[in-house]
């Protein structure tokens, strides 16, 4: 048994298929508990006051809005190696949530930073990479939409994520490679001194949990529609030349 | 029921409410293309079972 198998469309779709209602419905549930503690049974903090409460939102956005990015670079370095439809397919399926996470992020952020630091949008490392990252999501979403043969336009998307993969990584550390601008260090980290305090620290972990699983979900499900959208496809082409 | 937010009020909950509505909007086109994906490839395997 080797995990190539689930590049075979129809292995992949009959043993994703079964668990997807139930990974759904799993992140729901999170979401919602993780929401409902963050918001309404956590405390303000000393200094940002009831704003902290921005961080179930904000911190698992961004935390997703990188790592979908990465997960399309592993996902295109396999299409790129070894052709596997299904993976070009998942990297496709995966850019809108990326998209929107990065939105999210950035739109909490502003929200939050503006009473925090006086100002909506400052170009900041951080901000700046991020607003970057998500202008090379929306890159790779036209350029999957502009070309017509789903190879190539594989091909092609493939080489774009390779070079975003720098912005991802530029998001993720930007902090740290410039020690200048607005935006603090990491929220959340294995060192005990630097993150954030337990009351809001096991919350913010069901909120975690439920983001990953509704990008799991999510990424799943529009894999499953590229690859019908793409049997249908053929079946059209195979109609018409009969 | 809603949480004493203090002055910062309005930007909790704009924060909150925009960030649903976007999620919200990402499952319904996520849901509504899968739907519509499924009902395509039924139709046309089922016009070429029926016509051979």
């Amino acid at each position: 048994m080797s995990i190539w198998e689930y590049a075979n469309p129809k292995k992949f779709m009959d043993t994703t298929g079964p668990v997807l209602p139930w990974i759904g419905a799993l992140a729901a549930v999170l979401l919602v508990v993780g929401l409902f503690w963050g918001f309404f049974l956590t405390p303000d903090d000393y200094r940002q006051g009831s704003t902290v409460k921005i961080i179930y939102l904000h911190v698992p956005s961004a935390f997703l809005a990188i790592n979908a990015w990465f997960m399309m670079l592993v996902a295109s370095l396999i299409w790129l190696i070894r052709r596997h439809h299904v993976s070009a397919l998942a990297a496709k399926a995966a850019a809108p949530v990326g998209a929107t996470m990065t939105v999210i992020a950035l739109v909490t952020g502003a929200i939050w930073g503006q009473p925090m630091w006086g100002t909506w949008w400052e170009w900041d490392p951080r901000l700046t990479s991020f607003l970057v990252l998500f202008l090379f999501y929306l890159g790779y979403m036209a350029l999957w939409g502009a070309i017509e043969n789903d190879d190539t336009a594989a091909d092609l998307t493939s080489i774009l994520c390779l070079v975003g993969s720098v912005f991802a990584i530029l998001s993720r550390y930007a902090v740290n490679f410039w020690n200048q601008g607005l935006h603090q260090g990491a929220s959340l980290s294995m060192d005990k001194e630097e993150n954030v305090a337990d009351v809001f620290w096991v919350p913010l972990l069901v909120c975690m949990g439920a983001f990953v699983l509704l990008f799991l979900y999510l990424v799943l499900t529009g894999t499953h529609t590229e690859i019908r959208a793409r049997r249908t496809r053929a079946l059209l082409a195979r109609e018409r030349m009969s | 029921m809603i949480p004493d937010l203090g002055k910062y009020a309005d930007t909790v909950l704009s924060a909150y409410a925009a960030s649903l509505v976007l999620m919200a909007a990402l499952v319904v086109f996520y849901i509504y293309r899968s739907r519509k994906s499924r009902r395509a490839l039924e139709q046309i395997e089922q016009r070429m079972r029926r016509d051979g």
